[in-house]
């Protein structure tokens, strides 16, 4: 290996200050400002605690916090429960349908969560379908409303991740570690538990960050469905809302105590899954076989049972879409008057939804490869710092990091609150992690002696990065690209913050339709959105070549 | 094309020295092959040269031409890499030209050249395919293709047939040899496989924690090799202690022979390394080191004996095969050597005491 520990500025030099410039102005800043808010008494000057003292003195913010854990902690526990067994079955069992059932599960993952919300409103809400239907049969159900509700919504969007991060592990579990533990006498589901759970810990590990993180930073499931259950982004979201304009020390400090929480909870689960770590590499993979008798039946039950419900939300609002409204009611009957007035109030909204995200994702493709090339061929203290740079957004909740670059950025010289640039950098922020990761997975993929073989070709350092390892790293940045794609357009807890009427997007477009009744606008509103979900990750696949996607 | 001086170079990572002080000629025209066990520094040597490694003392020139500083991709080097490296987005021919591209020439020239040394190399049909649907050996053959089209002053290939199966590896080294002498270039080849490099070498250069052991001819290195460690390294030896008393190697047992190399040595214990085929097994009567036979192995053409020496040390002897095996498992047997092959060691197995000046040149 070349000994390039040291810092030189070269032309890489060169782009690691560039890229640490970046994050100072768009990440560091902003977010020390946050915190400097958050202790800072405008009226005196001062340094003060008391945003803290409030916010721990009473119980009706304290509490949230409490919710919040109780929330995604149920909600992770109920993903893995449900996401690891259909991930097993998929691997194990031949199952029919299990090509469109795949795609089923990734279309219920890909999707706003709030949606699935406000669908699941519509039908076991206080006069959803199922709840009206069952009332005409004697049965009432209990509220959907709360704490279950966020619950129910939430494990239903998320365990589709750890679906998809399992049946990738198991994927590496080698054929014979099985059939050596049948031998030995560990079988059917004993062999599940004592030797594949085992195995796949580590991704289990990181699939439940994933899902914690996401559950606890959720801002519009529990908006929609919580009513009076109060979660700590809710409230954060309300507390700055009411104070816009006013002293934002207090929002700023409930978003401190945010970061501290998401950043444990970071290191628990590494400080975990270091100790649990090891790598695995099938040369056959695990066989499919096909299930008899009882178990065939419940197999299938629960797959299709599974995934139904999942895409249940989906479904049903696409299918309200299409019904006759009246004012703000469904009546019976069914036309596009939904559409028309949908497109009616679209404005520029169907346009922001692709070129702010489109724009994003130039910048984040760019940004990403640069990274991960510094990250791996150029280690040295710098790149370091920028390693750990890039892994911030990850801890910081998307409600929190609107928070941040909007009170950091709405007076000169940097006033750009209200503009796209602003979305667009908050998009770049969040996204930008997952997109390192995989670029960095794709290029340690890339032996060095490749570009030595450029350079000693006579090619420049920057031809041979341009003309040989960018070319080879396409494919996967490229599938990499379509699904930061997908979930940028649904994005919500940051654009809520951030938007104005002229950078509307269509996901603030739905969620605002909703919050106003208007529920045939929002379904055919979700539909386009669904569809645009559905047709990228149609590209997804077609360019990807039916590999696996990783997130 | 240029011959290499290297002169009193170091290797350190951080504080860990690689190559303490190193210094080796090159000449102009031959292959050279840097031989030693994996860590040993060779390959670090090697990417040294290329300009991929820096280097932290001495100089390295390209004849007259100090290139410490010069930057690799200005080197004008040809490299052939352990995976081949193989750009796998670029056609056949595109990898092969993409040297003469990056060198400005024009297209008509690039063509010529291009189809010059497909041909050479034997993959002028495969030239519009992409690598990955070519065999190992051909992508070898880009490799060294893609290599040799610059015109390089110096080929440089690191462990090139390591990744292929052992017939592909008999065949590609012969292409590789007659290559080489056919362009006539200086070539650097690093390998841990001793009898690769035996077989493609004009000169060898053995290695051993940064330092070179030995450089020589191949037969000069397995014949009279420098130290216990070349000794042992190149081919199979036995290592027996003996004593030098007035000229004459004495074994454990009593048994003497006369060597001329060590007149005039002083009195000493000496190491002895004693080739598998350097021993002559003879009949229980004569006089020689006695042993007893622990096991052996039919194979043909050879018969491989062990022997238990009544030293207590373990020896390996290779024989022709013969008609009929006269010995069996526990016999008791007496073995003489063929005194003008075997070698002799001081004591620290630094020095050879049978190495004449004439090796020396």
């Amino acid at each position: 290996m070349k000994n390039n520990n040291k810092f030189r500025l070269d032309v890489w030099g060169f782009i690691t200050l560039m890229v640490i410039l970046l994050y100072i102005v768009f990440m560091i800043y902003p977010m020390a400002y946050l915190i400097r808010q958050s202790v800072y008494d405008v009226e005196t000057g001062t340094f003060t605690l008391q945003f803290f003292q409030k916010f721990f003195s009473k119980s009706y913010y304290f509490d949230t916090l409490f919710n919040s854990f109780k929330i995604s902690i149920a909600a992770t526990l109920l993903s893995l429960v449900l996401g690891t067994p259909l991930a097993y079955l998929f691997a194990i069992y031949k199952i029919k349908g299990k090509s469109l059932l795949s795609v089923l599960i990734i279309v219920a993952s890909m999707s706003a969560p709030f949606i699935g919300a406000y669908s699941w409103i519509l039908l076991l809400g206080r006069s959803g379908v199922v709840t009206t239907f069952l009332k005409g049969l004697g049965i009432i159900i209990p509220d959907i409303y709360g704490f279950g509700g966020i619950v129910l919504v939430m494990t239903l969007q998320l365990f589709p991740l750890v679906f998809l991060y399992v049946r990738g592990a198991l994927k590496n579990i080698d054929n014979s570690l099985i059939e050596a533990a049948g031998n030995l006498g560990c079988s059917g589901l004993k062999c599940f538990f004592k030797v594949v759970i085992p195995l796949v810990m580590p991704t289990l590990l990181a699939a439940a960050l994933l899902v914690f993180m996401r559950a606890f930073a959720d801002f519009g499931t529990p908006m929609l469905i919580g009513e009076g259950y109060r979660t700590f982004p809710v409230i954060l979201y309300t507390e700055f809302i009411n104070e816009v304009g006013g002293n934002d020390g207090f929002a700023a400090a409930i978003a401190v105590i945010a970061i501290v929480i998401t950043t444990i909870v970071f290191l628990v689960q590494k400080y975990i899954s270091n100790k649990k770590s090891f790598s695995l590499n099938a040369l056959h993979p695990m066989e499919e076989k096909e299930p008899k008798g009882i178990v065939k039946v419940l197999v299938y039950i629960f797959s299709y049972l599974l995934v139904g419900i999942a895409v249940l939300p989906q479904c049903y609002v696409m299918y309200t879409s299409f019904k006759s409204t009246e004012g703000k009611i469904f009546v019976p009957g069914y036309s596009l008057e939904s559409y028309v007035t949908a497109f009616g109030k679209l404005g520029k909204s169907i346009q922001n939804t692709i070129i702010i995200p489109l724009i994003a994702l130039v910048v984040i493709v760019l940004l990403a490869i640069l990274i991960a090339y510094l990250v791996v061929r150029r280690r040295n203290m710098l790149t370091n710092v920028v390693d750990i740079l890039s892994m911030i957004p990850y801890i910081v909740p998307g409600t929190v990091l609107g928070i941040a670059l909007l009170i950091g950025f709405n007076k000169p010289p940097l006033l750009i609150s209200g503009t796209m640039l602003i979305m667009v950098i908050a998009l770049v922020i969040r996204r930008l992690p997952y997109t390192i990761r995989s670029s960095v997975a794709i290029l340690q993929q890339i032996p060095m002696s490749i570009e030595e073989a450029a350079i000693s070709l006579g090619a420049t350092k920057m031809k041979s990065f341009f003309k040989i390892t960018v070319p080879m790293m396409t494919a996967g940045i490229v599938s990499g690209a379509i699904l930061s794609w997908v979930t940028m357009i649904s994005e919500l807890s940051t654009a809520i913050i951030l938007y104005t009427g002229q950078t509307k997007t269509l996901t603030i477009a739905v969620y605002t339709e909703v919050i106003r009744g208007n529920y045939g606008t929002a379904a055919a509103l979700s539909t386009i959105l669904t569809v645009l979900t559905v047709l990228s990750l149609l590209a997804f696949n077609k360019i990807n070549g039916g590999k696996d996607l990783s997130l | 094309m240029s011959g290499i001086s290297i002169k009193n170079v170091v290797k350190k990572y951080g504080d860990n020295v690689v190559i303490p002080d190193l210094s080796v000629e090159i000449e102009e025209g031959e292959l050279f092959t840097l031989l030693g066990p994996s860590g040993c520094g060779k390959t670090t040597l090697l990417r040294m040269i290329a300009g991929f490694n820096s280097i932290e003392g001495g100089d390295i020139y390209f004849n007259e031409e100090r290139i410490n500083d010069k930057d690799p991709s200005k080197r004008n080097i040809g490299m052939v890499f352990q995976n081949y490296a193989i750009f796998p987005h670029l056609s056949v021919r595109d990898n092969v030209a993409f040297g003469l591209k990056n060198r400005k020439l024009d297209k008509q020239t690039i063509q010529e050249k291009t189809d010059e040394y497909l041909d050479l190399m034997q993959i002028m049909e495969y030239a519009d395919r992409m690598p990955s649907q070519l065999s190992g050996g051909q992508q070898q053959r880009i490799a060294l293709a893609r290599a040799l089209v610059i015109t390089p002053d110096v080929l440089l290939m690191d462990e090139p047939l390591s990744n292929l199966d052992a017939k592909l590896r008999l065949e590609m080294r012969t292409v590789i040899r007659h290559t080489q002498k056919n362009v006539g270039i200086t070539t650097v080849y690093v390998t841990h496989d001793q009898e690769e490099a035996m077989a493609i070498s004009d000169k060898i250069a053995v290695m051993k924690d940064g330092v070179i052991q030995h450089v020589g001819k191949p037969k000069d290195i397995y014949q009279r090799p420098k130290n216990v460690f070349v000794a042992t390294f190149i081919g199979r030896t036995n290592i027996i202690p003996a004593k030098i008393c007035d000229g004459n190697l004495v074994f454990a047992g009593g048994y003497q022979e006369n060597l001329e190399a060590l007149r005039g040595q002083k009195d000493q214990e000496v190491l002895c390394s004693i080739r598998p085929e350097e021993f002559i097994i003879c009949q229980e009567n004569e006089d020689g080191i006695r042993g007893i036979v622990k096991e052996y192995t039919y194979l043909g053409l050879h018969t491989h004996y062990f022997i238990e020496l009544e030293g207590g040390e373990n020896v390996e002897i290779i024989e022709e095969s013969s008609l009929d095996e006269k010995l069996t498992e526990g016999q008791e047997v007496v073995l003489k050597i063929k005194k003008e092959k075997i070698n002799v060691f001081d004591q620290s197995g630094d020095t050879n005491l049978v190495r004449g000046e004439a090796y020396e040149k």
